[in-house]
């Protein structure tokens, strides 16, 4: 009796033993069934997740039926993605394709988690030649094979209401900064007569940490100033970064042209909702425009990011950086060669022309622009901002810890001005030093 | 109360029982039960491993990730990440450097929320139960109705805090501004400065109460009402029957209580990362989210894992310290 309860007790501690080992095994994939399919984790581009879902599944399945493997798509939220594809690289378990922010390109390529494009996988992909060069720069470090290549094309541009400006008698959008808040000033009021501003000249996301690390790039460029030396080394506080940060946080604070209420938001779409309903008349953004035509709102046209002079050129007359979504294959994918064929198809001239019509970004590969679609005013002034007043953030590993960093310290700052605190040049200063000597101590 | 329940356990598990076996078996001392089953090791095998592949093996590997540098790097290849000694400690639990300063403002200022989040569950969950546990019309319902926010995701509750603390469109603003016409007519902000500190505190506190109301509803009950009566009968006064006869009955239960519910509201991290994202403002960075901030936004995995080894070590002592003070101790007779 003894004897079988101690039988029965191993076989059981057997049978779980294996039970388990074989869950685990099961669920690192790498059998016969995955080649087929494929997992592509694709961002936010669309208003909605459902949006995006939609949007790439019927692309996709043009994809399966020209080769027959299966695209199980995921789409990710921002505010998540940079985490999700962190714990991906970490554990080595992740999809097969990903979508990445084109400034995480270089961080990422360091890691080494993901394949070069050079040799045979860059002609499996089709080639570099087929892209437009300045999107193509953006894949990784100078003079290391890219592991990630363009997908859309975006660039930053100032939207404003039409009629809003007809309104306050501006026939021309503002050129220059000084215009800008100028213009903003006017366009603040009281619309109905109660006594409290329900119309503001600007929209911003104050707490949204990468649009204020966008902001620093451009404002500080536009002012002399830059994020990182010759050398590679942080200088969040130097002159030209200070003045052009204080400039954006004065837009809450001393100018006030922008709602205290936007330094709480945190999405980037908050802003395109905010114009749309008319509560704001002018923000900067990158591709609103499908969220605009979700909400049926089309009084609005695009013109360039002011400037400090109205023909700044160079480094002075950023207005954007080469902003963008790129494509990347996880190493540890089973399907190297379906992989480059999914980042062969979403980089086709018809997946291209098909896709950027959908999002309302623009195409990276040069014979999609054939499309009449693209050859609009809209589109036109993203690449001209492309061509002429765009630069790369900075390509450093570090540039994902610099974007947290800045990003954070600035949303700090408008933090303290919409509670109608004063911020001086020194306390953007003090920020920002302490900023850059967190980095340094982390290095 | 559950916490009794485990001693007699071990008693049917083989482990010898010296006085009672020499008693009843005299003629075969010591024999027969001195050979070990094998049994109840093998049916623990089982947990005991899950144990070490779930709790411990995580821990041991977060200790040693605070000796490497593990960033972008790194990472991929972890297991190969260069040793660097007590280099994170250094850079990370520095007063004089900012990233240290931050640290222990943010351990601070965790202290401080935990007290006062305790203070508030507690004497809510306290007074909710001690009205519950006296029958009347409608109890079942109140009792449901207080258990909401702990049965709701912590994510769904949060988010419509989010909503509620609005600056703009926010129901509390509406509220106090709209209605009520305090602050001159300025609306406050509660998700950013000051006040964003005690939007968690809030949070957390109606997260947390309906917590401490079951554990001692649950306490509660076990309290015989005739103890009430004779002290009602000898002129106790309500206050009197609370502090005399309530609290010092329910004491084991309430310690342990304190202790759990201490723990989870020091290491407080949905709450402030659904209200604020990944970067608290200044004045309500908990140190959980701190640490996160540090890992996972600026990719300094060393630095991060440093704090948590630190917040380990303060965690233990504070508990053990708790434990050894507050904690009834086992009467001569229970002892194991």
């Amino acid at each position: 009796m003894r004897t079988t309860t101690k039988w029965l007790a191993a076989v059981a501690v057997g049978a779980m033993t294996i039970g388990g080992m074989t869950a685990c095994s099961s669920s690192s994939g790498g059998d016969a069934n995955s080649t087929k399919t494929l997992t592509y984790w694709a961002s936010n581009q669309a208003p909605t997740i459902q949006g995006d879902q939609k949007v790439l599944k019927a692309e996709l399945a043009k994809f399966t039926d020209e080769t027959g493997i299966k695209v199980n798509i995921e789409v990710i939220p921002w505010t998540n993605l940079y985490n999700k594809i962190l714990t991906a690289v970490s554990s080595g378990d992740g999809p097969d394709v990903l979508s990445i922010g084109n400034t995480w390109a270089t961080s990422l390529q360091s890691s080494g988690a993901f394949v070069p494009f050079e040799g045979d996988a860059l002609k499996a992909i089709g080639g570099k030649d087929k892209f437009v060069a300045s999107s193509y720069a953006t894949g990784g470090a100078e003079g290391k094979a890219p592991t990630s290549v363009p997908l859309y094309g975006l660039s930053y541009s100032m939207y404003y209401n039409t009629k809003m400006f007809k309104a306050a008698g501006i026939d021309t959008p503002p050129a220059t900064w000084d215009e800008f808040v100028a213009d903003a000033k006017k366009l603040t009021k009281d619309t109905d007569g109660d006594g409290q501003i329900d119309q503001w000249g600007v929209t911003m996301a104050g707490s949204s940490v990468s649009n204020n690390a966008h902001q620093a790039f451009v404002r500080g460029l536009q002012n002399g100033g830059a994020l990182y030396d010759a050398d590679g080394k942080p200088t969040f506080a130097s002159d030209g970064e200070v003045k052009g940060i204080k400039q954006w946080v004065d837009l809450i604070g001393a100018d006030k042209v922008v709602n205290p209420s936007d330094a709480e938001s945190v999405n980037g779409s908050d802003m395109a909702a905010t114009f749309a309903d008319g509560k704001a008349a002018m923000f900067f953004d990158q591709a609103p425009g499908a969220s605009l035509a979700a909400r049926n709102f089309t009084d609005y046209a695009a013109a360039p990011v002011p400037m400090e002079t109205a023909d700044a050129t160079g480094l002075l007359g950023t207005q954007s950086h080469v902003a963008g979504i790129n494509l990347s294959i996880f190493k540890n994918t089973g399907n190297l060669s379906g992989s480059e064929k999914l980042v062969k198809f979403m980089t086709s001239v018809p997946a291209q022309q098909s896709l950027n019509k959908s999002f309302a970004s623009i195409p990276v590969v040069t014979d999609a622009y054939d499309d009449p679609a693209f050859k609009t005013d809209a589109i036109k002034l993203k690449q001209e901002i492309l061509k002429d007043h765009a630069q790369p953030m900075p390509l450093q590993v570090s540039e994902g810890q610099m974007e947290t960093l800045v990003g954070t310290a600035i949303k700090n700052l408008l933090a303290q001005a919409a509670q109608g605190k004063d911020v001086s040049e020194s306390d953007v200063k003090s920020a920002l030093e302490d900023a850059n000597s967190q980095m340094t101590a982390s290095q | 109360m559950t916490l009794n329940v485990l001693p007699p356990a071990s008693t049917e598990s083989g482990l010898p029982e010296e006085p009672q076996r020499s008693e009843s078996a005299p003629l075969r001392p010591a024999r027969k039960k001195k050979r070990p089953s094998l049994l109840p090791y093998g049916l623990i095998a089982p947990a005991a491993l899950a144990e070490l592949l779930i709790h411990l093996l995580p821990m041991v590997l977060g200790i040693w990730i605070a000796f490497i540098t593990l960033n972008q790097l790194s990472i991929a290849n972890w297991v190969d990440a260069p040793f660097v000694g007590f280099q994170n400690f250094v850079n990370g639990l520095n007063p004089n450097s900012s990233i240290g300063a931050e640290f222990y403002s943010a351990l601070g200022r965790t202290i401080g929320f935990t007290i006062i989040v305790l203070a508030i569950a507690w004497s809510m969950g306290m007074l909710g139960a001690v009205l519950l546990t006296t029958s009347f019309r409608g109890r079942g319902i109140l009792r449901t109705l207080f258990l909401v926010p702990y049965a709701l995701p912590s994510y769904v509750g949060t988010i419509a805090w989010a909503f509620m603390f609005n600056r703009s469109d926010g129901a509390i603003n509406h509220f106090l501004v709209d209605q009520l016409h305090l602050f001159g007519g300025d609306r406050p902000f509660w998700l950013l400065g000051g006040n964003s500190f005690w939007a968690i505190v809030i949070v957390t506190a109606w997260q947390m109460w309906p917590f401490a109301f079951l554990m001692l509803l649950a306490a509660l009950q076990n309290i015989p009402g005739d103890v009430y009566e004779a002290a009602a009968l000898d002129g106790a006064s309500l206050w009197k029957q609370f502090t005399r006869i309530t609290l010092p009955m329910i004491k084991p239960a309430n310690a342990v209580l304190m202790l759990i519910m201490g723990l989870w509201i020091f290491n407080q991290f949905n709450v402030p990362f659904v209200l604020f994202g990944a970067a608290s403002p200044k004045e309500a960075t908990l140190i959980s989210p701190l640490i996160y901030q540090q890992s996972f936004s600026n990719w300094n995995f060393g630095l991060g894992g440093a704090m948590s080894v630190l917040l380990l070590i303060v965690l233990l002592i504070a508990s053990a310290f708790y434990i050894r003070m507050v904690l009834p101790k086992p009467k001569p007779g229970e002892e194991d």
